[in-house]
Parts: C-alpha cells; structure tokens; sequence
C-alpha cells in the first residue's frame, strides 16, 4: 500500500508540476488542481497508514489511525476546492477580457487560432456578453 | 470578582484584533450596495479602534512574558492558542496603522466605489493579516495566510480592467502554488513531530533522533521557501513587480505590509523551531535582492513599477538582518521593518495622488505640463524618496545604520556593507531621476484646459498621516530600539517562549504519535 500511495503522490505531482508550467491558463489550472490532490494524499499518509483502524484514540482500542491528518485533510479540500473555483472563474474572466487564454494577456501567433481576428472577436464576445445577460447596451 | 472580570476582558482583548475585523467586514457588507458612506465609517472606525486595542496590547507585552490565549480554553499542545509577545504586538501596531491610512485613502479618493466589495474585502484582510501575526499554531498559521491571500485576491483585481485581471490570474496561481508547498512542509512536519503548535514543535523538534532530524529540517526549510516567496526573495520575486504595479496603488499600499507578513514568519519559525539553518541561503539571496529590487528602480517607467521595486529592494535589506539571526541583527531587523513597510505604504499612496491629480500621463516617468497640486506632491515624494532610499534626517538612515553596526560581527561584513551601501546610492539616483523628470521638468505643451475639477488637497491626509509617524519612528528613535531590542531578545529566549505557552518547558507525553512504531 505505501508503494501505492507513495507512487500515486509522485505521479500526481510530477504532472501538477509540469502542467502548471505550461504557459496556456487551462493547462495550468489543472496542473494546480492535480497539485493539491497530491497535496491531500500526503496529508493523509503522514499520520501513517493503517487499514481498518478506527480514527479515535481510546484507552481501550487495541490500534488506532491518527485523526488529526484527517482533520487537516478536510480544511485543506475547503480551501484548495474554493481556490480552484475562483482560479477558474478568474481565468474564464480573462479569455473573455482579453480573447486569449496565454496566462500573460499576449496572444501567441503561432499557436493563437484568434491571431489577427482580435478586434472582431472582441466585438463578438461584447455581442455574447448582450446576449447571456438578456439585455442591450449600447 | 469584578477583578476576574476585567481579568478576563484584558486576557480577551488578545483575540480582539481577529474579532474586530471580521465583525467590520460583516457590518460593511450589509452597506455595500447603497449608504456606502456608512460601510467606509465602519471600515474607518474599526482600523481606527484596532490602532488603540494595538497599543494597549503593545504596552501589555512590553511588560510581560509571551501570553498565550486559549481559544475555546483547550490547553496549548492539544487546543488552538493566540500567543501575544512583543514581537506580535509590534506588527499588530504597524499593520492597524497602515490598515488605518489605506482606509481613509480609499474612502477620500472613492477607490472604494470602483466596485461593490472594497471595505468587506478589506476588512478580511486584515483579519487575516493580525490572525497571522497572533496564532502560535503552524496550521492555523497557514488558513490565516489563505484568509488573507483570499481577500487579497479580491482585492488586487478591484477595479477590474484587462491588464489586472491577467496579472492577477499570475498572482492567484503564484500563490496558490505557495500554498500547496505550505502543506508539504506541514505535511512533513507534522508526520516527524506529531504536533503543530509552534511552541510543542521546538520542544519535539530538539529530542529528534539524528535520522528524523534531516526530515525536520527539509520540511523546515520547505517552509522558509514559501515565506520567502511571501517576502518576494530573490529567486521567488517574479510575481510582485506586475501584480503590485497593475492594481490600485492603495491597495499596494496595504500590500506592503504583505511581504512583511513572510519575513515576519520567518522571524517567527527559525530562531524558535529550526535554529539558524537557512542562513546560509538566506543571507546571498537577500543581498541578492537588495541589488535587484533597487536596479530594477532605476529601469522602472512608471512611478508604480519604481515603488514595487523599491518594495522588493527593501524587503530584501531587510531580510539581509534578519538572516544574521544574533540579537542585534534581529534588533535592527525590526527597527527597520515597520520604517520600509510605512516608507512605501506612503511612496505607493503618493504615487496614487500623482495618478489622479495629474490628468495626463498617469503615472509614467516623463515631463507633463505643470499641474495643480504639484508642489505638495512633490514634498511628498521627495520625503518618500528619502525615506526608501533611507537617507538622513528619516528613520531608514537609523535603520541601516543599524543593519550595518550588527553585520559587523558577521564574516561576510564586506558584502553586507558594500551591497547596502551601493544600492542606497542606486536607489537615491532613480528617486532623483524620478522625481527630477516628473515634478521639475515641464514641456513646452499648453497647460491642460481647466475644465478638470481641482485635486482636493484633503485626499493628502493619509499621506501626511505615514509622514508623520515616519518622522514620529525618527523622533522616538531611543525608546523603539530599547523596544525591538527587548522584543530580539525574548525572541531568542526560546525556554521563556516554551514555558510561557505550554507551562512546563518540558513537552507532554506523546499521545498522537503513539502508534508511531
């Protein structure tokens, strides 16, 4: 098992680590997630791993698995859930605003399908924009 | 019993910087819509009163030991505690003043009326920021950082516009990756001590077996990498220079005190739970930064990208002392710490006003017709210039002069001196070539139509509020070294820290690890 989990850990961080590297936001923010899943695997491990224990510590139980980790686990899923909710919505408010999803604003030539198509497709995306909000502006 | 009674409130006031502001920022968010001018009286209001409950927790500390706040009244290894020492109460006091101008700068310039959340959001920053400063529980030292990045979040793209949001989306992912380094330092922590309160960790962490040592100190090390990108160190600075210079400058301002939140921590952890084992990194780095922060003013364009450079090369004399890790140097350190937190607090909101108040050009580094208020902003920038690039007669001349008296003992003294000593020279070129180019030269353009509505000189005060409590830092210069020394030295006092907080300086018996094998 602690082949497994130490194995899972590893290749979840391995490809957190090079998509979050990548230079596109979508890439990136999946890199980020994988990141943090890592991250809540080796939260739970570091308590040490035990199958079938209960997560109490009595004077009684013969063998217990130690609850805190667990505990710390559910905050850091909170958080990194919430984060990855607003890096999203974040990176989606970008594509819009500046019709490319490069994470530094600046539209690739060669790989940009928008190249050239800029200022139309502004102009469209302010036409969808009427359209989701059901209203027109002038 | 009246006595128990007011034993209690006092012994409550430690946790009244954390309450306070989310209480505000609660307040606030029910006025955020319509009678905004009521959400800022609360925003105000409550920095306001967090800059007196700072005080009296100030004077509590200089005259006692660390005291620890139980929350909930769980006992320290096993609940969480606040710990109050003189070193929290130092940043407490700094933070609610900075808290305290950019408030009253953001209500007087109507930033807060660029969007619907400004004083809420603000509020939650600084509730994060003091719940930094006061946990003395690793953990709760981490949801204090993701509390306050939150609200950072939503305070950097205030205002909207495209080039803050992509800078943003850069910031939010730079920190998001911090965060996610700050668990595995926990993570490794905590599996080899078993404990996250600060205090129990230093105990456990000094009992290790050599073998477990090794794992202690990459986790510890681990966690000064993330503080240090908090503190934007030289090879971890990329993110700041964009994120700082696209948002609004008052918002930078309180961002200030952002960067000092690493090298607080960093102050925090190492002396008490790792020793001295990242100063042989440290120290290059920081001097590292020094040089780049203050080359990075002289290239600057814009006013805005100056002052976070100026930021960055600050921060990093300022970690230069704190990588020395003895008394005197942790004792400059913190001399030095709320003197560069106000100095570009003040140099960001005066660069705000010269956005606003200059009508064309905003804030780039080029001549424009003379301008209303231009002589004010002038004095204003010249009195920050001095202070950041830490000339006499201001506070950062002490600063340095103190940095520079404790690297003596130091076996890289030479670098220390020469790369403080040239940079200030640097840095004094760029603020001059600055200051010279924006306010004294003028083209040959027509003046600007007068159409524009005057710069209303009032939206000045928060300014002339950091000007006067550098200068306060620099008339009572005597008795806040006679403070940091005293707080250096509790600092290194780790037994005095131990006992205060778990009560014997011995740890208890090691109940979660007992299934360790």
């Amino acid at each position: 098992m602690e082949f497994l989990i130490a194995t899972a850990i590893g290749a979840l961080t391995w490809a957190g680590i090079y998509l979050s590297l990548r230079g596109r936001t979508f890439p990136v923010v999946l890199g980020v997630t994988m990141l943090s899943y890592a991250i809540n695997l080796f939260l739970f491990a570091i308590g040490r791993l035990k199958v079938g224990a209960p997560p109490i510590f009595s004077e009684e139980a013969a063998t217990y698995t130690d609850p805190l980790p667990q505990a710390l686990v559910l905050t850091a899923i909170v958080i990194s859930f919430g984060m990855s909710a607003l890096v999203v919505v974040l990176s989606l408010r970008t594509f819009l605003e500046t019709g490319t999803d490069q994470v530094d604003g600046e539209p690739d030539p060669a790989i940009d399908p928008l190249d050239g198509d800029r200022d139309e497709w502004i102009k469209r995306r302010n036409a969808h924009r009427i359209d989701m909000l059901g209203e027109t502006r002038p | 019993m009246s006595l128990s009674i007011s034993d209690n409130l006092a012994a409550s006031l430690i946790a009244a910087p954390i309450m306070l502001p989310s209480l505000a920022g609660t307040m606030a968010l029910i006025f955020r819509r319509r009678r905004r001018m009521v959400a800022a009286g609360i925003s105000i209001g409550s920095t306001a009163l967090q800059v007196l409950i700072a005080v009296a927790l100030l004077l509590r500390a200089s005259q006692s030991d660390p005291t620890p706040y139980a929350m909930g009244d769980w006992p320290a290894p096993f609940g969480i505690v606040l710990v109050l020492d003189q070193l929290a109460a130092w940043m407490l006091l700094l933070t609610s003043v900075v808290g305290f101008a950019v408030a009253t700068h953001a209500a007087l310039t109507k930033l807060d009326r660029k969007g619907w959340n400004f004083h809420p959001i603000f509020q939650f920053q600084l509730l994060g920021i003091n719940g930094a400063f006061l946990t003395g529980d690793l953990f709760n030292l981490f949801v204090f950082f993701e509390v306050l990045l939150i609200a950072s979040y939503g305070l950097i793209l205030h205002g909207q516009g495209a080039r803050r949001l992509t800078s943003g989306v850069q910031y939010v992912v730079v920190n998001l990756t911090g965060s996610t380094l700050f668990l595995v330092g926990l993570g490794i922590l905590y599996g080899v001590t078993g404990t996250l309160n600060m205090a129990d960790m230093a105990a456990r962490g000094a009992q290790l077996a050599q073998g477990d040592r090794g794992l202690f100190l990459a986790g510890g090390l681990v966690l000064i990498a993330v503080f240090a990108l908090k503190a934007a160190l030289l090879p971890l600075h990329l993110w700041l220079p964009r994120a700082y210079s696209s948002t609004a400058p008052a918002v930078a301002a309180l961002f200030a005190i952002m960067t000092k939140v690493g090298a607080y921590s960093i102050i925090r952890t190492t002396p008490l739970i790792f020793g001295d084992v990242a100063e042989p990194i440290l120290l290059p780095a920081a001097l590292g930064t020094i040089a780049l922060g203050f080359a990075g003013m002289l290239a600057a364009r814009g006013l805005r990208d100056m002052a976070a450079f100026g930021l960055i090369g600050s921060t990093g004399t300022l970690l230069v002392a704190i990588a020395l890790f003895d008394s005197d140097g942790l004792a400059a350190a913190l001399y030095y710490l709320p003197h560069t937190t106000l100095a570009a607090a003040f140099l960001f909101l005066t660069v705000d006003l010269v956005v606003r108040w200059r009508g064309v050009e905003g804030d780039a580094i080029v001549p424009t017709p003379r301008f209303a208020g231009a002589s004010l902003l002038a004095f204003l920038f010249l009195a920050g210039g001095v202070a950041l690039a830490g000339l006499p007669p201001l506070s950062g001349f002490f600063g340095k002069l103190l940095i520079l008296d404790a690297a003596l003992v130091s076996p890289h003294a030479a670098w220390i001196w020469g790369v403080i000593l040239v940079t200030s020279l640097i840095a004094v070129v760029a603020l001059a070539r600055a200051g010279s180019t924006v306010f004294w030269k003028h083209d040959e353009t027509p003046e600007l139509p007068e159409d524009r509505e005057p710069p209303r000189l009032v939206q000045a005060l928060p300014c002339l509020f950091l000007l006067a409590l550098l200068v306060g830092l620099t008339v009572f210069a005597g008795p806040a070294t006679r403070y940091t020394q005293g707080t250096a030295a509790q600092l290194l006092d780790t037994p005095l820290y131990l006992r205060s907080v778990l009560g014997t300086a011995s740890p208890p018996s090691p109940a979660a690890q007992g299934d360790a094998p």
